[in-house]
This record gives structure tokens, C-alpha cells and sequence, in this order.
């Protein structure tokens, strides 16, 4: 059984030129541990509140589309977790409110119906401005399905504490609402650095690009903005700010930097909303957008 | 005309530097036309926009405004550039500006001063040229003896990760600085040599300081595409041509057009090979806060997997300590993403046991475009993670 086990996997070499199959013949008798699906360890928490200890985290067999338990600092339960940080930001953030992932506790995943994905997961998020963070458990489905749709997110969070941003929020406000004259690029410029009166416009950015980069999260990409390449105000309309964004998004699997042309509003009350969104050529010398493989 | 689906992009000069006679000339024409359905980008002067607007509206010709004010975008970069011009040429390395991004001449020259000033510890190898004909400089710390067991330290090989040249330039100091005073660096250079390359992958990093900033491959012209460059980093032979890279040129992870097609690739292979008694093997990337081990092209693990995972434990455990910067571990395949012809998978099929990749600050919030100032921070968190990997080396030999 064991030699015709290895010749199957040679022909299927063969057959497929693929150099990742893995020959264990023996493995399949032997070694009881060997199921994808179990958990040979299991991750160790050392760290202590209000210490700033490692997370020491033992590694784990997965399979390709890993099910069931995850190893939260691998890449499936990152991704997944990414796509938690965008929806937060869509649903809470501003030009003093921003999230970022903070840290993966733990995750699950498992098939759904018509090929469908769902994460369970236990994160934690930091708003980038009071350095707070706080935990999160959110569910994330990927559908599946011929054409790519986006994910649907639920999360819910311990306080998501108002840190009173409303000052803030209505001193921008009303400083560039009388005025609409804002023009401003590379935030940050390539030395990482962003004038102060700036950052507003750089979270609000961040923000705005949220919401594309929740729609366009798949369980093979991981967003994040790259970079304001540079952003103008338009005339305030129904009380509303209103910027033209072009912004820079990285996607980390495909390492591409994609440009997107947001139209984005803004008030205190109102929001973020991105009104219109046209994603543009990878570079006006080429022919078409890059193909990844 | 009107069927032509000719589509400009426009730019806008308000009180441009140059004066315009109100007639639209051919030096208005940024990109030229090259053929139907490419873009043309043309600069519009203010007086002429309303005008241009209508014809362009009336013919049916889409176009869009890519720059609105280039006045504006022109100050800024005169800006930065006497801001750059303001800042004088260090005497020394002890007066080189660490906390600061520097171009690829600042970095050479840094090189060679550090080489004048410790002439018994530096010397510089250059090991190639890269396409555009810049020499691929490494800098071999050694106290003596021949063909000694050596680490090799490579940072820069994609340009955009601007922290790991940063980084490998204060690595440089480091070493020479702490040479007969710190003890477990200097016992690890009385027995072994350290290379390293700064700027691994210079054309790219030229590209990042005067074209595009988010510029990755390196800069060769793929014939028969608009697009450049190899991506340094899929164009090892490793897994070469299987899944984890891409075999369209235009791509950020375009393979090549075969294994170590790229000079700066190759001469790195070649010397690794000539050498013939490397250990120690570390790719320096960034972002992503990450210490990775073989394989990125197959899941079935290393043989040393153990090990190698015990010693990313450690390293990062290390790391830590100094500022509270969490690194993820694991193989890359695992941790990161598939990728294949990747170097440490080939420097670890060449039986470099200590084959590592660093991806460096930060988790994506600045990514490439990491502040000036968290340069030295990263640069010693990293340290003591290289440090770790170099004691546990130099005290297993194999």
C-alpha cells in the first residue's frame, strides 16, 4: 500500500510539475498526530495586563484553506482580522477616530454554504489617536461564489469608548467649511512625515479608503493605505465637506499599490461617507491593470 | 476626432513659471500620443483651461485632471530639495546622520569613509553592477584569517522598504562600534567574518528617490511589455516558476524572465557560491514585523524546522525587550504568504542552515513610508534579533 502510495504521488508530480506535494508514505499509518485538523500544541498566553510581555505562540500543521482552530499570527486569521479593522473604521471612524489591528487572541474557521468562509475571531483594536485599545469578537464571511463579492462583517466591542472627539471634530469642521480650500499631497511624503495640521486629513483618508478596502478584501488579499497622494477640497455641499481623494493602497499578497480617485463627505454629524470611487490604472503607460497570479 | 477614444489627462498651471504667448504648443505635451486608446498627458495653463475644457468636452474626448495646481506640487519639491541642499556632507561617519533617509551617494560615500576609518576591520567588495551599471557594494567586516565561516546581512533588495537601508547603514556603525568593547560581538568576529550589502538593489532605490517612491523590482526593461523590473525577490532558483510569484512583467512579484536573470540576484549567488562557507544567511524586508524561516514556495517544512523555529523564538523574544515591538514567526509560507524563487529558500537549499527574512516595522499604519524617526528604534530592536541569530551561529557550527 505504502509503495503504491508513492508512486500515485510521483505520477501526480509528474502529471502536475507542482513541487508541493508532500511524499509521507509512511505517514498516513503512522503518525497519529498527522490529521490537518488537530492541534499538536496549543498557544500559550504570557502576557499579564498592564505588562508588556511576548505572546509566545507554538506553531501549528495547518492545511491549504486552514478550518478550525487558527493560529492567530498566521496569515489566514490576520487577513480576516484586517478586514474586522476596515469595517470598524467604516462604521466609527473620522478625522480623530481611527482603528488599526491591534492583535489577533484567537480564530476559527469553517466552510459555509455554496463555498462560503466564516471567521470567529477574538482581536484587539487601537484607536491610532488616544492609543486606546480595546477588544473586539467579530464574525467574518467571505461568500463564495463565482464573482467576487465583499465580505460581510459583525463586531461587537467592549466600549468603543467615546473618547470625546466632538471638539475637535466641529473646530475642523467649521475651520474648513467656510473656506473650502484645502489642498494637500503626499501625506506622508516619502520620509514618513505629515505636517500637523494635516493628520486630520491623513485619518480622514484612512478612513474613506476603509471602506473600498473592506469591499475589495478577499481571504488572499490584506489592505492597507499607503499612502494620500493627495487630496482637494470641493465646495461644502449640504453642510457637508467634501474632498477628492487619490490614495495609494497596498495589497500585501500581490505587493500591488493600487490607486484609487475617492470623492469623500465629512461632518461631525454626518460622518464619513465616500460618495463616489473609481479605481485607476496601475500606471497610465500600461495597457491594462496588472494581472496576479 | 469624436470616434477617437484619445483620453487626455490634464494639468494645470496656475501661475506657471514659464510664460505661455496663448497659443498651444507642443511643449505642452507631457506624453506624447503614442497610439490610439493610450493616454496623452498634456499641461494646460490657466488661461487656456476653460477653453481647452469646452473643445476638449465638445469633441467627446474624455480626460481627467491628474494634478490640479502643479505650481503647488513644483514649490513643495524645490522645497525639499533646498531643505536636502541645506544639510552639509558629513566629515565622518561619526557625524552621519542616522535618523535621517539618505540617497544612494550618501550611502556610498558613507561606505567608503567607514572603510578609511577602519581600514583594519572594513573593506568593500564590489560584487557586481546592477542593470543600470551601479556597483553592488558589500562591506566584509573581518579580523583576520581566510575564508573564515561568515553571516551575510542584506538590506534593500526591494527599494520601496526604505528602513532596511536606513537600518543596514547604522548595522555598519554598529559593528565597528561595538568591535573590542561589546563581548559577544567581538567574540563572534574573532571567529567568523559578517557581509554585508546595504543597498542591495540600487537602481530601484535611484528610482524611489526621483520617480516613484513605491517603486519595489528592479529596473530592467522586460522586452515586448511597458513594464519594468523583476521582482528580486521571486528570482531565486527555488521553487522557481510555481505558485507564490507571477509570470507577467507586469506584476510586483514578476519572477523573471529565468532564475537569477537579474545581475543584482546573480552576483550574489555567485559570490555566495565562491565563497562556499556562508552560515548565516539574513534578507532584511520590510513592513510587517515579522522573522520568517524557509520554505515560502512548499509547505512541507525545513528539516531543521525545529531549530530554526526555537532560534526565531529567541530572536524575537530579544527584540522585544527593548521597545515592545511585537514580531509574528514562523515559515514564510505559513506566516506571510506563498512565495516562490525566493533567496532564503535557496540560500537554505544551498545548506546555509541560518537562512532568515526580517520583515521590519511597522504593521502597515505607515508601512513603507515609516517615519524618520522610528529609523534608530528599528535599527537597534533589530540588532539584538541579528545578534541573536550571530551568537547562536557562531556557537553551532555545522
Amino acid at each position: 500500500m505504502g509503495l503504491r502510495i508513492v508512486v500515485f504521488l510521483a505520477v501526480l508530480v509528474v502529471v502536475t510539475g507542482s513541487p508541493t506535494v508532500t511524499i509521507r508514505p509512511e505517514a498516513a499509518s503512522e503518525d497519529t498526530s498527522a490529521h490537518p485538523n488537530s492541534l499538536p500544541e496549543t498557544a500559550e498566553e504570557t502576557e499579564t495586563p498592564g505588562q508588556q510581555k511576548v505572546s509566545i505562540v507554538e506553531e501549528l500543521e495547518e492545511d491549504v484553506m486552514a478550518t478550525g482552530k487558527l493560529n492567530p499570527n498566521h496569515y489566514p486569521a490576520q487577513r480576516a482580522a484586517k478586514v474586522v479593522q476596515h469595517y470598524l473604521n467604516t462604521r466609527y471612524g473620522s478625522p480623530y477616530r481611527v482603528f488599526f489591528l491591534h492583535r489577533v487572541h484567537s480564530g476559527n474557521a469553517e466552510d459555509v454554504a455554496d463555498s462560503g468562509r466564516k471567521y470567529q475571531l477574538e482581536i484587539s483594536v487601537q484607536d491610532l489617536i488616544s492609543t486606546n485599545t480595546e477588544k473586539c469578537s467579530a464574525e467574518v464571511l467571505f461568500p463564495g461564489g463565482e464573482q467576487q463579492r465583499s465580505p460581510h462583517v459583525q463586531a461587537s466591542c467592549e466600549e468603543l469608548r467615546k473618547i470625546d472627539t466632538k471638539a475637535q471634530e466641529e473646530a475642523l469642521y467649521q475651520q474648513y467649511k467656510t473656506n473650502p480650500s484645502l489642498l494637500a499631497a503626499h501625506l506622508p511624503d516619502s520620509y514618513g512625515h505629515i505636517n500637523p495640521e494635516m493628520k486630520p486629513f491623513w485619518h480622514l483618508g484612512a478612513v474613506a479608503s476603509s471602506f473600498i478596502m473592506l469591499n475589495e478584501s478577499t481571504e488572499n488579499t490584506l489592505f492597507n493605505m499607503a499612502q494620500v497622494a493627495n487630496v482637494t477640497q470641493l465646495a461644502t455641499e449640504n453642510d457637508q465637506l467634501r474632498f477628492d481623494y487619490h490614495i495609494l493602497l497596498h495589497e500585501m499578497v500581490s505587493q500591488d499599490i493600487i490607486h484609487w480617485k475617492l470623492q469623500v463627505s465629512w461632518s461631525p454629524s454626518g460622518g464619513v461617507k465616500v460618495l463616489q470611487m473609481e479605481q485607476l490604472p496601475h500606471c497610465h503607460h500600461c495597457e491594462k491593470p496588472p494581472n496576479t497570479n | 476626432m469624436k470616434g477617437l477614444l484619445a483620453f487626455f489627462a490634464l494639468f494645470v498651471a496656475v501661475l506657471g513659471k514659464e510664460t505661455f504667448d496663448g497659443s498651444f504648443g507642443l511643449n505642452n505635451v507631457w506624453m506624447g500620443v503614442t497610439d490610439v486608446a493610450v493616454p496623452v498627458d498634456v499641461r494646460v495653463p490657466f488661461h487656456s483651461l476653460q477653453s481647452i475644457k469646452i473643445y476638449l468636452e465638445t469633441q467627446d474626448i474624455e480626460y481627467s485632471i491628474m494634478i490640479e495646481d502643479l505650481q503647488v506640487m513644483l514649490d513643495e519639491e524645490r522645497e525639499e530639495m533646498e531643505a536636502a541642499a541645506r544639510v552639509p556632507q558629513p566629515r565622518g561617519t561619526d557625524s552621519f546622520d542616522f535618523s535621517r533617509y539618505h540617497t544612494i551617494d550618501e550611502i556610498y560615500s558613507f561606505q567608503d569613509m567607514l572603510v578609511a576609518e577602519n581600514p583594519n576591520l572594513v573593506s568593500k567588495i564590489v560584487i557586481g553592477h546592477s542593470y543600470e551599471g551601479r556597483s553592488l557594494n558589500v562591506l566584509k567586516f573581518s579580523t583576520g584569517g581566510t575564508s573564515r565561516p561568515a553571516i551575510w546581512i542584506d538590506t534593500g533588495i526591494h527599494s520601496r522598504e526604505w528602513v532596511t537601508q536606513a537600518s543596514g547603514t547604522w548595522f555598519a556603525k554598529k559593528i565597528v562600534t561595538d568591535y573590542g568593547r561589546d563581548p559577544a560581538l567581538t567574540n563572534i568576529l574573532d571567529k567568523m567574518d559578517i557581509f554585508l550589502e546595504i543597498v542591495t538593489n540600487p537602481d530601484g532605490y535611484h528610482f524611489t528617490h526621483n520617480n516613484n517612491r513605491m517603486w519595489r523590482k528592479t529596473r530592467k526593461p522586460n522586452p515586448g511589455s511597458r513594464c519594468d523590473g523583476v521582482d528580486p525577490n521571486r528570482n531565486w532558483d527555488a521553487g522557481f516558476g510555481g505558485p507564490g510569484a507571477s509570470g507577467n512583467p507586469c506584476s510586483e512579484t514578476y519572477r523573471g524572465p529565468k532564475a537569477h536573470s537579474e545581475s543584482e540576484v546573480k552576483s550574489i549567488v555567485d559570490f555566495v557560491k565562491s565563497h562556499g562557507n556562508f552560515k548565516a544567511f539574513i534578507s532584511i524586508h520590510s513592513y510587517s514585523q515579522m522573522l520568517l524561516y524557509p520554505y515560502g514556495y512548499t509547505r512541507t517544512p525545513v528539516r531543521d524546522r525545529d531549530e530554526l523555529h526555537a532560534l526565531a523564538k529567541k530572536a524575537i523574544t530579544d527584540l522585544a525587550s527593548l521597545y515592545g515591538t511585537r514580531y509574528k514567526y514562523g515559515s514564510i509560507i505559513n506566516t506571510i504568504y506563498q512565495a516562490s524563487g525566493g533567496t532564503i529558500d535557496w540560500t537554505y537549499n544551498q545548506g546555509i542552515k541560518y537562512s532568515y527574512t526580517f520583515e521590519l516595522r511597522d504593521t502597515g499604519r505607515y508601512g513603507f513610508v515609516l517615519p524618520a524617526n522610528q529609523i534608530i528604534p528599528t535599527a537597534e530592536e533589530t540588532w539584538l534579533a541579528l545578534m541573536a541569530i550571530m551568537n547562536h551561529t557562531v556557537r553551532n557550527p555545522y
